[in-house]
């Protein structure tokens, strides 16, 4: 089988209260990727456009953005599995080229969440979950991770200072990151002192909503290998999906989407935890990534804690992870959220992270999750 | 119709397994069973993603259950906040069926602990709205 190989990635900086309409906000990932990339839209095949759509006022924005970027006549569509749309896109894409349907594909995320109120904002985004059975009990995303956190402390002994080192460490790779909407220094003391939110979930456990857009543009074996002179490439693809709501699930201290997508992903492309030199955990909260450290095998079940308190998913750790800030700091716009991963991931394995690099990175990973662990991706890269 | 009176706030009007309202009026708490199979199901539902049959059968959620987990929220979305503040969990019983709703605000934060004992009891809120809540077993 050949491979698959990502030749530009691009995203806009992520913002509050983005002033532009979404066509623009989208374009501007767009317009880094292709000119990262160096290619014109004829030269893309189809389009794949990545979003939660609830967001939106525009109806199928696939259209829309396909004729702003100068897309027509090639194929697009939508993909939607709320925050790892975007990832979802990127398996698609895969499938496609691997089809030998089209060899140039381009994965658009996006999400303007100031499109709506921060109120319609709240009450779309607890619908996310079983609305029928959980709903009309006031839930919400952060409550639902609460509870995970919960059941991890009880479990093993996590705290709310572990939860709290992680937001300290996206914070100081926030301040270096230009794309990330926020930019301060967070300490322990301030993370720890900030309100409750859902208990044990505080202000500073929750990511930054923000708006953005990304795209990663995706090709065949043949076409990478003449257009970039650095090509990544997909070396493995985990997909899988839980519950939705919370009975079904076997365990709180963990999500099985994440484990099931991480096994995937490994045997896929022949490697184990200890072969990841960087990695993009999906951190919407504080307990998410330290779940992601057990789920993704950096850690044993339940030894997560020491992976932060030993400073080693810092840069110079034995698994540096979210480097870039991660969603916590960098930001978390829906749809564009998949992309912004696999953007830093792709940078890392070419060199090219700045001040955010991993010296030497070969082998990268992003762990990407829709809703409270409904859907799970995990997708590992490398390079020549 | 029937099911816009669970909770708070409703998102659901219609749906095959609303009788969950009616026994909540009666004082019970109920889940499902698959007639065909035997497989038991909560939240209720009306088809059975085992064996794929609809005819279903419904049983009482009696008994202790244990509280698996919790989360006391400080915010709530819109339309629950007048119910603040409150808290959600899971609660498991004997039979592996799990149970989502609210803890009873009669138990003190302080006493609130998991594998605690509680027992599902239906509640009438204001208007014509009905839930059900975990109370000290
Ligand atoms: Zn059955």
């Amino acid at each position: 089988m050949q491979k698959v190989g990502i030749i530009g990635v691009g995203q806009s900086t992520f913002v509050r209260g983005y002033e532009g309409s979404i066509r623009e906000l989208a374009f501007e990932g767009f317009q880094e990727s292709m000119r990262d990339a160096q290619l014109k839209p004829a030269d893309i095949n189809a389009s794949i456009i990545c979003s939660a759509p609830e967001y939106d006022k525009q109806r199928t924005p696939a259209g829309l953005l396909a004729e702003y970027f100068g897309l027509n006549p090639q194929p697009t569509f939508y993909i939607e599995s709320v925050c790892s749309s975007s990832s979802m896109g990127l398996r698609v894409a895969y499938s496609m080229i691997q089809a030998g349907l089209h060899d140039v594909v381009a994965v658009i995320g996006f999400q303007k969440m100031s499109e709506i109120s921060s109120a319609e904002s709240q009450e779309r985004m607890g619908r996310g979950a079983d609305i029928m059975w959980e709903s009309p009990f006031g839930t919400m995303m952060p409550a639902y991770y609460a509870m995970h956190a919960r059941a991890h402390m009880n479990t093993y002994g996590t705290t709310e200072e572990d939860l709290a080192l992680i937001r300290v460490k996206a914070a100081s790779y926030g301040q270096i990151n230009e794309k990330a909407v926020y930019r301060k220094e967070v300490t322990l003391e301030k993370a720890l002192g900030s309100d409750p939110v859902a208990t044990p979930l505080k202000v500073f456990d929750c990511c930054a909503n923000a708006d953005g857009s990304s795209c990663i543009i995706v090709a065949s074996e043949k076409m990478a290998k003449k257009l970039s002179p650095k090509p990544v490439w997909i070396l493995g693809l985990g997909a899988a999906s839980a519950a939705i709501n919370m009975p079904g699930r076997k365990t709180f201290t963990g999500l099985t989407c994440a484990r099931e997508a991480a096994k995937q992903a490994y045997g896929m492309a022949g490697l184990t935890p200890q072969d990841i030199d960087v990695a993009e955990a999906h951190d919407c909260f504080t307990i998410a990534e330290m779940m992601a450290y057990e789920d993704l095998g950096f850690a044993e079940r339940g030894k997560g804690k020491e992976l932060i308190r030993n400073k080693e998913t810092y840069i110079g750790g034995k698994i540096p992870v979210n480097v870039d800030g991660g969603l916590l700091s960098k930001g978390h716009p829906i749809g564009a959220t998949g992309g912004s991963q696999i953007r830093t991931i792709t940078l890392q394995l070419r060199g090219e992270a700045g001040a955010m690099q991993v010296e030497g990175a070969k082998t990268g990973l992003v762990h990407n999750i829709g809703g409270v662990g409904i859907y799970g991706n995990v997708s590992i890269f490398g390079r020549d | 119709m029937g099911f816009e009176r669970f909770g708070t706030v409703s998102f659901v009007a219609q749906t095959k397994v609303a009788e969950f309202i009616g026994y909540l009026d009666e004082g019970k708490v109920m889940g499902t069973q698959c007639k065909s199979c035997g497989t038991k199901f909560f939240p209720p539902r009306n088809d059975c993603a085992q064996c794929l049959g609809s005819d279903i059968e419904w049983f009482e959620i009696t008994g202790k259950g244990k509280l698996l987990t919790f989360s006391k929220l400080i915010y709530a979305p819109a339309g629950f906040e007048g119910d603040l503040p409150y808290r959600i969990c899971v609660v498991e019983y004997e039979d592996g069926v799990k149970v989502f709703g609210r803890i009873s605000p009669s138990i003190p934060d302080e006493d609130v602990s998991i594998g605690m004992a509680l027992v599902a009891v239906p509640v009438k809120l204001s208007g014509e709205k009905i839930a059900y809540e975990f109370q000290r077993a």
